[in-house]
């Protein structure tokens, strides 16, 4: 197992929720939440996840996690045991593999109990996983609160007494309970006011390094990914449209909602100037995907192949590693491109 | 905060401070929840009236036999149809069977029926709604059309077969309440678990593997106690008054047996009605003050249990 090894391997997966209408419920539809994501998470790694609200984040943090089930393709987690594919497991079969993929989560405010207290939330997991005694189990929570910065004593107060800020950390006590491997952490920070989000990211890199920890991190802000990510992946529409080194994004974006993302993160920097990309139109549902490239109506430098055929993920060279983004258009500058006004 | 600053020495003012927040650790303790929930309740009046009016009709009827100065069975036929007097206090019926003993004698299994038909099918309602509702899928499915059923069946009907089919007893009258009673609770416990079901440490639970009966029982079943306990209250007052009717009908307790509705049950004959209103009115009074203290309550616990009103 080298550190660099992929951990998962997601192969076109895909999760479509069904839409029902009507007294009969019956199906008229699927929203295609997450379409065929292929993506291999490397051992030891922090890989963002970014994209727009709506675009398919949480569910394929969730299809990971096996909280929902991927309507096709495969989740594949190795360890030192081998491959396994996760999504051919049912629970009792999942069981082993849960204590190694944990989720911290976005909402401070219903991530915990609101009717036990932190001890009585944090023990039922320990005992599910073998921990007999309530002597261990207490003193089991009680380093853990330690390890996110807060009092051993907190574990017997209820979830309304703490602050957001300490009730994210509580839940990241909580993900790292059973010694995972991996946490998904979907928008662990949003929540958050600006000064506790950084309080919060650096505790979570702490804890990587002291625990060998690998880190799916899913955000919609772009100005945290940067210095946080080994490499990010771009999302929209429940597809990957860019997937590459995390300075690489930054410094050579090669997909044009990558573009228009970045764009929209103020600069400090008053040398680079940037000027903002403004999107056109609003996100279209999930419901209905555009045909062809899934960015299609938005882009700014459409052309006609666009509208109908599908991009693939493509590889580019680049300094840093891989740089896959789906583009027709990166071959040429896209500067050059006739702008959407101009095209019929 | 608790984040102590670890390279700051530390001063007098830090010592002071630990002192503040190990207090306040203290008071807030397992206590807090419970304490917060008492002092709403109380500070309800109409829901401590109401408590206050339960408890002595509960207490009296209960302790029977030690307040009432008569046997509610036996006739006195030198006392037939009289009204209240220092010996009766509510009068006699036209049996001579004194009132105010039959009505604590009868409180006792009107208010067993009530308060028994409504924990049985809060039990039997939550037991499937909390399940079902948070699994969801095909069990959910079956579980809501059998209530459906149960709810669509006109009661009085139902009644009546069952009636024809068990015969006349407190037991079955129980029986009866309940299969058309668990249905309500069932749907509020099932629509509560829907709304809990995809809260983050629903989430975070299933994440850990744990099964979904210890999920749904253990963790998610202490949110939805609030409006599982007032649709308990509120449905044994429903339940008395519906004791009430059948009784009068004929068709609930054997007459044989006091309570509320077989006391106003003397009320059909319509000389009673006129001309001996002791036999029905301090029953009919009775029912009326613990159906209404039930309610008030029920709207107590509402109120008390209502987390957007934090007070
Ligand atoms: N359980 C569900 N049933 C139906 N649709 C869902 C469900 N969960 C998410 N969706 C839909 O899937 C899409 C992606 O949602 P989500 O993964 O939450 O996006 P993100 O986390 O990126 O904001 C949204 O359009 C959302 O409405
Ligand atoms: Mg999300």
């Amino acid at each position: 197992m080298q550190p660099n090894d992929p951990i998962l391997k997601l192969r076109d997966v895909q999760v479509h929720f069904p839409v029902k209408t009507g007294v009969f419920k019956r199906v008229t539809g699927h929203v295609r939440a997450v379409d065929g994501v292929d993506l291999d998470v490397r051992r030891g790694e922090v890989l963002g996840l970014v994209g727009e609200s709506g675009c398919g984040k949480t569910t394929l943090g969730k299809a990971i996690l096996q909280l929902v089930r991927a309507t096709q393709g495969t989740v594949t987690y190795s360890g030192e045991d081998g491959e396994t594919e996760l999504t051919s497991l049912d629970d009792a079969g999942l069981f082993r593999f849960r204590k190694r993929l944990q989720i911290v989560f976005q909402d401070p405010h219903s991530s915990l109990n609101p009717a036990f207290t932190i001890f009585g939330s944090l023990e039922d997991p320990l005992r599910h996983y073998g921990v007999k005694t309530r002597e261990e189990r207490r003193k089991i929570v009680g380093d853990l609160l330690e390890a996110v910065n807060m009092r051993r004593e907190s574990m017997d107060r209820y979830p309304h007494e703490f602050s957001g800020g300490q009730r994210q950390r509580i839940g990241i006590a909580r993900a790292l309970s059973i010694e995972p491997e991996l946490i998904v952490c979907d928008e662990a920070v949003s929540a958050l006011d600006v000064s506790i989000q950084a309080q919060v990211l650096q505790l979570l890199m702490e804890l990587k390094r002291e625990k060998n920890l690998t880190y799916v991190f899913i955000t919609h802000d772009l100005s945290v990914t940067e210095y946080l990510c080994d490499r990010i992946a771009v999302m929209y529409l429940g597809k990957i449209v860019e997937l590459c080194d995390a300075e690489d994004l930054y410094a050579n974006t090669l997909h044009p909602y990558s573009q228009a993302l970045l764009s929209a993160i103020p600069v400090a920097d008053l040398d680079k100037k940037s000027r903002r990309i403004v999107l056109q139109g609003d996100v279209p549902s999930p419901v209905n995907p555009p045909s062809g490239c899934p960015f299609h109506p938005r882009c700014r430098y459409v052309v006609d192949r666009c509208k109908t055929e599908v991009p693939e993920l493509r590889r580019f060279k680049s300094a840093k590693g891989e740089h896959m983004a789906a583009c027709h258009l990166i071959d040429q500058p896209l500067a050059e491109q006739p702008l959407r006004t101009e095209s019929p | 905060m608790t984040d102590a600053n670890a390279t700051r020495p530390r001063t007098r003012r830090d010592a002071q401070f630990d002192k503040i927040r190990d207090r306040e650790a203290a008071l807030a303790g397992t206590r807090q929840h419970t304490a917060r929930f008492m002092s709403k309740f109380l500070n309800n009046r109409l829901a401590v009236v109401g408590f206050v009016i339960f408890a002595v009709i509960c207490l009296m009827s209960l302790f029977a036999p030690l307040i009432a100065q008569h046997d509610p069975m036996s006739p006195n036929l030198r006392a037939i149809a009289k009204p209240p007097s220092a010996e009766h206090w509510f009068g006699t019926d036209k049996t001579g069977r004194d009132v105010f003993a039959r009505v604590l004698y009868g409180g006792r299994v009107s208010i067993l029926v009530g308060l028994g038909s409504a924990l049985l099918s809060a039990i039997i309602g939550v037991i499937i709604g909390v399940y079902s509702g948070y699994v969801g899928g095909w069990l959910d499915w079956i579980a809501m059309r059998i209530s459906e059923i149960f709810m669509s069946f006109p009661q009085i009907i139902l009644v009546l077969l069952l009636v024809a089919i068990l015969g006349q007893s407190l037991l079955n009258l129980i029986v009866i309440f309940t299969l058309t009673g668990w249905g309500g609770i069932y749907r509020m416990a099932r629509a509560r678990m829907l709304s809990i079901r995809e809260e983050e440490y629903v989430q975070a639970l299933r994440s850990f593997g744990l099964g979904p009966a210890r999920i749904a029982y253990k963790h998610m079943l202490p949110n939805a106690l609030g409006p599982i306990m007032v649709n308990i209250t509120l449905s044994t007052a429903a339940f008395i008054l519906q004791e009430a009717g059948l009784s009068f009908l004929g068709l609930g307790v054997p007459l044989s047996i006091p309570t509320w509705g077989n006391i106003l049950n003397a009320a059909q004959d319509l000389r009673v009605l006129e001309q001996n209103w002791w036999i029905w009115l301090p029953v009919g009074a009775t029912i009326s003050l613990f159906v209404l203290s039930v309610n008030f309550i029920g709207d107590g616990l509402r109120d008390a249990t209502d987390p957007s009103q934090q007070g």
